[in-house]
């Protein structure tokens, strides 16, 4: 029996009751330090640009995973779209980059000519520029704000949020819940992604857009030190994110939310409205995956509708299910475990592996691998590897499988209990 | 003293199946009652009427002074507006310590945002230990209440429904599984939460219920068989027809 502990003695700072936030920071630092300086363009140049970027990138991929995980893990809503937020917000940091970049180069060019261009011919310039590929030449209506970077940041938190709240809304409102409402979410991103595979979506189409990694204005600034630039940037919004979301599972809002994941009619009898927790906490993770994407995108360079595919958002899940859902350093990890695999295996650095008359290339099964492993996990560690944590901390459960649920020997047994 | 819940001439019916046929209930501000009845006679549709987990198909359920309709709102309004239940089941959060189930079924501002902000005070936790206290969990407050045994998993969810102060507890079942010794501590929880609130204690166990020594209702499809003090219960020809005699 545990000794009893008065609850006002249990009332101590935030860091010290979460000593795993403290950690993270911690980690997240000393690794992002690491990578500045072991990086081409503000140390000693050990660590190549691209990697600098895919280390960054994966960072964003982590942020979104925590969103994931906050409402799956947490609140119990397995969304298979979540990667629909992600991609809209790199597409609205896109569009300005994407502009402004085909704005510069065009006002050069007919600063050319002699006379000083109209607004005009600007505009029809960049709009041939952009989307010549398309076989249009005008700005359609949702590029009206491209030319602002405040209006297209905003974009990258409202979009994703208002779409959530609608759709959230719909679903929730409804009663939609376990595999209906994950079937839900997979519709969403697949109409999303084929309406924008569309070309005349305004977005051009399968082409998607390009060239994001050349800031514009920063020509001159090369991809080493910009690269570095967007690590930083990753590694604060993912240090950000991750106290935000601590923050919001650990006290009684937390309560609540693994109260909605464990016994949704439950909580409903305690008088909470279930359907704006879901809302609210749906809404926050679509604004969470918005800004990682728009941090991911300018480092990988080019965004296209296939990113919205809905096996991007499955993959999302696997991550999540990996590293251990329920817990938010597990998110973290799996997303970053998972997918520098997945760079490695994929980009042709795995040794191929002989097996008799066999040759097993890992570009190919890396997949087969990656759903085995998913399988594995499902079955056999459904903590993940997040679970491993477990081992040396006091998180342990007793198993009670099969014992007298009460003190006495008249009591229930698990089995009648359940009936 | 005017009725806290009436209901009248509510009837609900599954795929043809009546579950209940125009039911009549009501009860006082503070009273203990107990409703027995068969399998089938419509004791847990009765709960899910007034909890709003089923609509009716007709009938009135009027709540309060002065009534309000219970009909359209739902379950967490209906919760808020007073009535707290017990499900049959001990359905407490099993994965979280029997402070925090606590803590989250304390009567506070329940929206989101007033949650998200919310930070336990000093009267809060001396709440959640006097509540402790009273269903004997004081020593367990920090454990994960999936550790307890099955009667402290019953009490712990009626601790939850007394900190959520309703003015109306229904009870489903609390005796079903415990020990003797358990069921008297039950007992005596229960009659202590009537004396300021009213408490319907839904039960197969007829010596649990002649120990609450309260009046009884008893149900037999879907209606009103007999109401009385136990003992008149008890004598009555078509009770024991339908119930006791089995």
């Amino acid at each position: 029996m545990t000794e009893m502990t008065s609850g006002r003695a249990r009332r101590i700072p935030f860091v010290a009751r979460h000593p795993s936030v403290l950690v993270f920071i911690a980690c997240l630092g000393l690794f992002t330090l690491g990578v500045t300086i072991l990086s081409e363009g503000f140390g000693i140049g050990v660590i190549s640009t691209s990697l600098v970027k895919t280390l960054g990138k994966t960072l964003s991929l982590s942020l979104v995973a925590l969103a994931m995980d906050l409402v799956w893990g947490y609140c119990g809503i397995l969304s298979l779209g979540h990667m629909a937020f992600f991609g809209i917000g790199g597409y609205a940091i896109a569009m300005w980059l994407m502009y402004e970049r085909t704005r510069l180069i065009v006002v050069e060019s007919l600063a050319a000519g002699g006379l000083p261009p109209t607004p005009e011919e600007i505009s029809d310039g960049i709009a041939a520029q952009i989307f010549g590929v398309v076989g249009a030449s005008e700005f359609p209506p949702i590029w009206a704000f491209a030319h602002a970077l405040p209006l297209q940041l905003l974009a990258v938190v409202l979009v994703p949020g208002l779409l959530a709240l609608v759709f959230g809304w719909l679903a929730f409102r409804s009663r939609v819940t376990g595999v209906y409402l994950s079937i839900l979410t997979q519709a969403m991103t697949l109409a999303l992604s084929l309406y924008l595979f569309q070309n005349d979506s305004g977005l051009r189409g399968n082409n998607g857009l390009s060239g994001l990694q050349n800031l514009p204005r920063l020509e001159s600034t090369s991809q080493a030190v910009i690269s570095v630039w967007f690590l930083w940037a990753s590694a604060l919004a993912l240090g950000l994110g991750y106290v935000l979301a601590n923050w919001m599972v650990s006290g009684k809002f937390g309560s609540v939310l693994r109260g909605i994941r464990d016994d949704e009619a439950r909580v409903r009898f305690l008088g909470y409205r279930v359907e704006a927790y879901k809302l609210f906490v749906f809404t926050v993770s679509a604004v969470m995956a918005g800004i990682a994407g728009a941090i991911y995108y300018p480092q990988a360079g080019i965004i296209n509708p296939a990113e919205l595919a809905p096996i991007a958002s499955i993959y999302l899940a696997v991550w999540v299910a990996i590293g251990g859902r329920g817990r938010l350093y597990g998110a973290v990890i799996g997303a970053a475990f998972v997918s520098l695999l997945s760079t490695w295996f994929t980009g042709g650095q795995a040794p191929d592996l002989q097996l008799g008359p066999y040759r097993i290339q890992w570009v190919n099964w890396w997949t087969v691998l990656l759903g085995l492993s998913f399988v594995a996990v499902t079955l056999f560690a459904p903590k993940g590897i997040g679970g491993l944590f477990d081992l040396w901390s006091e998180r342990r459960h007793p198993n009670r499988h099969g014992q007298d649920l009460g003190p006495d020997h008249g009591s229930l047994r698990e089995e009648e209990a359940d009936a | 003293m005017s009725a806290l819940l009436e209901v009248s001439g509510v009837s609900v019916s599954f795929d043809g199946f009546r579950a209940l046929n125009n039911l009549s209930f009501s009860i006082g501000q503070a009273e203990l009652r107990a409703v027995i009845g068969p399998n089938g006679a419509g004791k847990t549709t009765f709960m899910d009427v007034v909890t709003g987990k089923t609509r009716p198909d007709e009938g009135r359920v009027l709540w309060g002074e002065p009534p309000v309709s219970l009909l359209g709102m739902s379950e967490s309004q209906i919760a808020t507006a007073g009535v707290g239940r017990k499900f049959q089941r001990p359905t407490v959060f099993e994965d979280q310590t029997v402070q925090d189930n606590l803590i989250m079924a304390l009567k506070k501002d329940r929206s989101p945002l007033a949650v998200l902000f919310f930070k336990p005070q000093a009267p809060d936790f001396a709440r959640v230990e006097e509540l402790a206290d009273m269903i004997g969990l004081d020593t367990v407050l920090h454990r994960k209440s999936g550790e307890l045994s099955h009667g402290q998993k019953q009490w712990l969810e009626i601790g939850m429904l007394l900190a959520q102060e309703p003015k109306l507890l229904l009870v489903d079942e609390p005796a079903a599984g415990m020990t003797t010794a358990e069921r008297q501590k039950t007992t005596q929880i229960l009659r202590d939460a009537a004396k300021t609130r009213a408490v319907v204690v839904v039960e197969h166990d007829m010596d649990f219920v002649r120990r609450l020594d309260c009046k009884v209702t008893v149900l037999h499809e879907g209606a009103v068989l007999a109401e009385g003090s136990i003992d008149h219960v008890t004598r009555n020809a078509e009770v024991i027809e339908v119930y006791l005699g089995r």
